[in-house]
C-alpha cells in the first residue's frame, strides 16, 4: 500500500478495495509515524477528514463518485480553509482561522476529495529551503546521513508527497516555490501560466507572479490535479476567461517530431558535471522518443534574479502591509498609541527573512526609487518575455535544470540572502514572463532526486505534460521513494 | 549601492518596521548584498521599453454595479483582535 498515484487510488475506492475512511486512516497513521521527522505538516484535519471520508463513502456506494471521491490529500498552509487554522508559515497568522474558502479549495471540495491537513512552508512563501517557517524547518525524506533541505517554498507539500504521507498536495510557485522542491524531493510539480489557477484565498506574496499548481509524483497525477485546480474565476480579477481543457487527454501523444529548446545560458557554469550528465541522458531519452533538440538563446535571463528581487519585494510590502495588529493577525500586547500597535505587531508577527523582503520593497517603492528600480525592472521583464516569445518562434517547448544542485544541507547557503536567492536562477524567469513551467524527475545524484525543468507557451500546460508523460513511460525516476520510509 | 543604519530606519518607519538596533548593522549590510545584486538591471538600456504590469497584457475586468455580496460583517470580524458594536478598535488617536 505504499506510493500508490491519485489514478491507483481512485481505482481502488471504486472498486471497492477499501473505503475512503480506510484510506484516510492508512494516510493519517503515516503522518503519526512518520511526521514527527520531517515536520512537513503545520495542521492534521483528522476528525474534519475522517468526516468526509465518511460523506465520500457514501457517496460512492451511491455511484455518485468522481475520480477524487475519497481520495485523500493535503493542501499548503497558504491556502484559506474555512474552519481551518491557516498559517502561511508564520506567527503573524499562528491562530488564524479563515471565515472563508479560497477557490482551490472549494474546487477540491465540490469533487469530494478528503483534505487530510495543511502543510508546512517558508514564512509567507519566501525562501527556498524551509528554513523560515516559523512552525520549524522541513526535513528531505530523501535525507540519509545529513539532514537535507527539502527546497521551498512549497516544501512541506513535496516532503510529504515524498515520504507518502498524502498522495498529493497543493503548492503554490512564485519564482520557483513549486518546481525547485519538486526536484529535491523527486516529484513532478508544475506552474501553471499566470491566471490559470484562481488566487482567490491563497494569502498573497507578489500578485503579479504568484500562482497555484500541483505537487504530485506523476505526470498523469498532476494532470488530474490541474483539472480540478485550474478555473476561471471572478472573485480573482486575474483569472483568465478561457474554457479549462482536460489536462489527461494529451498524455498518450506521440512526442516524435517535437522541436524542444536547449537555452545556451542555463547550461552554465551554475551546473555541476554530474547534473550536467544528468540531463544530457534525459534529453537521449527524450532523442529517442522522437523529440528533436536545438540550441536556442534567452539573452536577459541574468537579469531574471536582479528583476524579481525588485518586483516580488516590492510587491510583498504592499501586499504585506494588511497585516495592521486590526483586522486579524498578531497584535502586540497593550499598545501605546496607534504607531506603536502597527510597528509592534508588525515586528513580533513577521520572521527575517520577510522583513527583509519587505524593506527591500519599501525601498524600492520610495520617493526617488520608484523609477531606478520598479519601473526598471518591470521594463526588464518585458525583455526577458520578449527572448522567450522569440524563442517559441521556433520551439515547441524549453529544457533545462530545475535547480542548480540536488538537496542541500540547512545553513549551507552560509548567512548572505543573496545565496540563497541564487537557487532560483532557473525557475525565475518564467514567473516574470507568466509562462507555464513544470519540475520532473531526471535522474539521481549521490542517491538524490533531481529533476529538470520543462517551460512552455502560455496555456501549453496539456503539452508539457504529454512530453513529461511519455518520458515517465521510459523512465522509473518518479517511481522512487525514500528508502526510509 | 549601500545603505547605512540610518537608512534602515527611516524605510523601517515607512514600512511600519521596528528594527531592533542589535540586528540594524547586518539588516544594512544584507540589504546592501540585495541591492548590489539587483544594480546590474542598470548595465542595460531600457529607454522605449513598456514596463510590464502583466504577461498578457490584461487589463482590470470590471463588473456590472450592482449588489452581489450578502452581509458578511460579523462573520469576517470574528477573526479581529478587537472590537465593538461592529468597530475595530484601536489605541485612542484623538485626545
Amino acid at each position: 500500500m505504499l506510493n500508490k498515484t491519485v489514478k491507483e487510488l481512485s481505482q481502488g475506492l471504486t472498486n471497492g478495495e477499501y473505503s475512503s475512511v480506510e484510506l484516510c486512516q492508512h494516510y493519517l497513521k503515516r503522518i503519526k509515524t512518520h511526521d514527527p521527522k520531517i515536520n512537513s505538516f503545520i495542521t492534521v484535519a483528522e476528525e474534519q477528514a475522517l468526516k468526509s471520508a465518511e460523506i465520500a463513502d457514501k457517496t460512492i456506494a451511491e455511484g455518485n463518485a468522481t475520480p477524487w471521491t475519497g481520495v485523500p490529500f493535503a493542501h499548503k498552509d497558504i491556502f484559506c480553509t474555512e474552519g481551518l487554522l491557516t498559517t502561511c508559515g508564520s506567527k503573524m497568522l499562528e491562530t488564524f482561522i479563515p471565515p472563508y474558502d479560497a477557490t482551490v479549495v472549494s474546487n477540491f471540495k465540490k469533487v469530494g476529495a478528503v483534505c487530510l491537513g495543511k502543510t508546512n512552508m517558508d514564512e509567507f512563501a519566501m525562501g527556498s529551503s524551509n528554513e523560515t517557517s516559523y512552525f520549524g524547518k522541513v526535513i528531505n525524506p530523501w535525507s540519509t546521513s545529513e539532514q537535507l533541505v527539502p527546497g521551498g517554498s512549497s516544501g512541506g507539500s513535496a516532503a510529504a508527497v515524498a515520504a507518502d504521507l498524502v498522495p498529493i498536495a497543493t503548492a503554490t510557485d512564485t519564482g520557483g516555490s513549486i518546481r525547485q522542491p519538486a526536484s529535491l524531493c523527486g516529484l513532478t510539480g508544475l506552474k501553471p501560466t499566470y491566471g490559470r489557477v484562481s488566487r482567490y484565498g491563497m494569502i498573497a506574496f507578489a500578485s503579479s507572479l504568484d500562482q497555484g499548481g500541483p505537487m504530485a509524483r506523476t505526470a498523469e497525477d498532476a494532470a488530474m490535479m490541474l483539472n480540478i485546480m485550474a478555473s476561471h474565476d471572478a472573485k480573482d480579477s486575474t483569472s483568465i476567461n478561457r474554457a479549462t481543457p482536460d489536462y489527461t487527454t494529451d498524455l498518450n501523444n506521440s512526442i516524435s517530431g517535437m522541436t524542444i529548446g536547449l537555452p545556451k545560458e542555463f547550461f552554465n557554469e551554475h551546473l555541476s558535471n554530474a547534473l550536467q550528465d544528468t540531463i544530457q541522458t534525459a534529453i537521449k531519452q527524450l532523442e529517442s522518443l522522437g523529440a528533436n533538440f536545438k540550441e536556442i538563446t534567452l539573452p536577459h535571463s541574468d537579469l531574471s534574479v536582479p528583476a524579481y528581487y525588485v518586483i516580488a519585494p516590492a510587491e510583498c510590502s504592499a501586499n504585506l502591509s494588511r497585516f495592521d495588529g486590526v483586522r486579524y493577525g498578531h497584535r502586540c500586547d497593550d499598545p501605546k498609541d496607534l504607531m506603536d500597535l502597527y510597528q509592534r505587531s508588525r515586528s513580533e508577527g513577521f520572521g527575517g527573512e520577510v522583513k527583509r523582503r519587505i524593506l527591500i520593497g519599501a525601498y524600492a517603492l520610495s520617493a526617488g526609487y520608484y523609477d531606478a528600480y520598479y519601473k526598471k525592472a518591470q521594463q526588464v521583464r518585458r525583455l526577458i518575455k520578449n527572448d522567450f516569445a522569440t524563442a517559441f518562434n521556433d520551439v515547441d517547448m524549453i529544457l533545462s535544470p530545475t535547480s542548480p544542485s540536488e538537496a542541500f544541507g540547512f545553513g549551507s547557503k552560509g548567512d548572505d540572502p543573496v545565496q540563497m536567492y541564487l537557487e532560483d536562477i532557473f525557475t525565475i524567469s518564467t514567473n516574470l514572463a507568466g509562462l507555464p513551467g513544470m519540475s520532473l524527475p531526471a535522474g539521481m545524484i549521490n542517491e538524490l532526486p533531481v529533476g529538470m525543468q520543462l517551460i512552455g507557451n502560455y496555456f501549453e500546460e496539456s503539452k508539457m505534460l504529454n512530453i513529461a508523460h511519455q518520458f515517465q513511460s521510459i523512465t522509473d525516476w518518479h517511481t522512487r521513494s525514500p528508502q526510509n520510509n | 549601492m549601500s545603505v547605512g543604519p540610518e537608512d534602515i530606519h527611516k524605510i523601517a518607519h515607512l514600512a511600519r518596521l521596528k528594527i531592533e538596533d542589535d540586528k540594524i548593522v547586518k539588516i544594512s549590510e544584507d540589504i546592501s548584498n540585495i541591492l548590489s545584486l539587483v544594480e546590474q538591471l542598470q548595465k542595460i538600456d531600457t529607454s522605449n521599453i513598456e514596463p510590464m504590469a502583466h504577461p498578457m497584457d490584461a487589463t482590470q475586468t470590471l463588473r456590472v454595479d450592482k449588489v452581489t455580496q450578502i452581509n458578511n460583517r460579523d462573520k469576517l470580524q470574528s477573526v479581529a483582535p478587537n472590537t465593538k458594536d461592529g468597530l475595530f478598535l484601536v489605541p485612542k488617536v484623538i485626545e
